[in-house]
C-alpha cells in the first residue's frame, strides 16, 4: 500500500514539475546564447542550425519564423534601460546610434507578437525614413500621445515589445560581444 | 524520513525527464507552427505572397511590417527545386527553413551579387546523384542542401518607406520556384 501511494505521489509530482517547467520555459521564451546590449537582447543562434531545443520548442509553439543568420539579427526589448517593464501609458525615448547594418527596422508589438493598432497606421520605422540629427543620431518617441519628430504610437496597450532588426550586419553568431554596439538607449519619460 | 526524501528525489528526476522530453517533442507536436500556418494558404512548390501584417490579422507573429514577404513551401520528393528571385531596389533576402522552422541557410542580394538570386535546392541524396560533369559546369550555380524533404523558402523584400511597398511586392511577384523532375535512371 505504501509502495502504491509512494509511486502515485512520485508520478504526480514528476508530471507537475516536468510540465510546469516546460510551460514556464516556453512561455518566457528562454533560450541560450543570448547577446544583451543595454535593454536589447538577441539570440543570434536561433537563426541557424545551432538553435537550442528551448528556442526550437518556443518558435514551434508561437508559429514565428526566426530571422536567418545570413539575413540579419533581431534584438528584443521588454524593459527600459533601468529594467522596468514597458508600460503603455508612459512615453519612452529611444535615442543614439545603431551597430553597423545596411538597413534596420524598429517595430512595436504586443506581448503576443501582433502589431499595435493605432490611428495613423504606423507600426515602426526603417533606417531610411527616420529623421536624424547631426552625426546620424536619432530620437524616437514611443507613447500614446502624438509627438513631433519620430513618433511611434503605442496605442495605450498595457505591455509592448520593441524589436530592432538589423539587416546585412556583421553582428552575429561569430561575434558574441558588445563591442559592435552600442544599441540605442531606452529611457522612460512622463507617464500619464 | 529517508524513504520520503528518496520518493522526492525520484519525483524530481522523473520530472526532469518529463520536462526534457516535452521540450524535445514540441516541434513535432506543434499544430500552430509556421509550416502548418502556411500550409493552409500556400500550395506546394509555388511562390505565394503573404498579406501584409496588420494589428487585426497576421500570418505569423512578429512579422516585420516593412517587408513584402513571399513563401515557397517546398517538397523535394519528386525532384530538386529551382528558385529564382529578382532583387528589389532596396534589400532582398531569401531564407530557408526546415519543416520545423529551423533557419538553415540565408542569403541576401549583396551576397548573391547579381540582379536575381538563383539557387538549386536539393536533398543530400539528390546532390550525391547529380552527374559529376554537371557539378563542374555548375560551379557558378549555388546549390543548397535541404536537411529535410519539405520546408519553407521565405523571400523578403524591404520597402524602406511605406510608399515603396508596391515596388517591393512587384519585385517578389517575379519570383518563382519549380521542381526539376529527376532524370530517368
Amino acid at each position: 500500500m505504501r509502495l502504491f501511494f509512494g509511486s502515485f505521489f512520485t508520478l504526480m509530482v514528476a508530471a507537475a514539475i516536468g510540465l510546469g517547467a516546460t510551460w514556464l520555459t516556453l512561455t518566457r521564451g528562454i533560450a541560450f546564447g543570448s547577446l544583451t546590449i543595454g535593454a536589447w537582447t538577441a539570440w543570434p543562434k536561433s537563426g541557424s542550425v545551432d538553435i537550442d531545443p528551448y528556442a526550437r520548442a518556443t518558435i514551434a509553439r508561437t508559429g514565428e519564423l526566426p530571422i536567418g543568420a545570413g539575413d540579419g539579427v533581431a534584438f528584443y526589448a521588454h524593459t527600459d534601460d533601468t529594467g522596468n517593464a514597458f508600460d503603455g501609458r508612459c512615453t519612452y525615448v529611444v535615442s543614439g546610434v545603431t551597430p553597423a547594418a545596411r538597413y534596420w527596422t524598429l517595430t512595436l508589438y504586443d506581448a503576443q507578437g501582433r502589431l499595435v493598432a493605432n490611428t495613423i497606421d504606423r507600426h515602426g520605422f526603417t533606417s531610411a525614413e527616420i529623421l536624424r540629427e547631426a552625426e546620424g543620431r536619432f530620437v524616437i518617441n514611443i507613447g500614446p500621445r502624438a509627438r513631433s519628430g519620430n513618433w511611434l504610437p503605442s496605442g495605450g496597450i498595457e505591455q509592448f515589445v520593441m524589436v530592432w532588426r538589423l539587416y546585412d550586419t556583421p553582428i552575429g553568431v561569430a561575434s558574441l560581444t558588445t563591442k559592435e554596439g552600442p544599441m540605442p538607449a531606452v529611457v522612460r519619460k512622463s507617464c500619464s | 524520513m529517508i524513504r520520503l526524501s528518496l520518493w522526492i528525489l525520484g519525483a524530481l528526476l522523473l520530472g526532469g525527464i518529463v520536462h526534457l522530453s516535452t521540450v524535445l517533442a514540441m516541434p513535432e507536436a506543434a499544430t500552430q507552427d509556421a509550416y502548418s500556418r502556411l500550409a493552409r494558404i500556400s500550395p506546394v512548390n509555388a511562390v505565394v505572397q503573404l498579406n501584409a501584417p496588420s494589428a487585426q490579422d497576421a500570418t505569423m507573429p512578429f512579422m516585420d511590417p516593412a517587408f513584402a514577404v513571399a513563401v515557397c513551401r517546398y517538397d523535394l520528393s519528386s525532384g530538386a527545386l529551382k528558385l529564382r528571385a529578382p532583387v528589389s531596389q532596396a534589400y532582398t533576402s531569401v531564407t530557408f527553413y526546415t519543416r520545423n522552422s529551423v533557419a538553415y541557410y540565408a542569403i541576401n542580394d549583396r551576397a548573391a551579387g547579381r540582379r536575381a538570386i538563383e539557387l538549386d535546392l536539393m536533398t543530400p541524396e539528390q546532390h550525391a546523384q547529380m552527374p559529376e560533369e554537371e557539378d563542374v559546369t555548375a560551379a557558378d550555380r549555388l546549390i543548397i542542401e535541404s536537411p529535410t524533404q519539405s520546408g519553407l523558402i521565405v523571400l523578403r523584400a524591404l520597402a524602406p518607406e511605406p510608399g515603396l511597398m508596391a515596388m517591393a511586392r512587384r519585385a517578389l511577384a517575379g519570383a518563382q520556384c519549380r521542381i526539376v523532375p529527376a532524370p530517368a535512371q
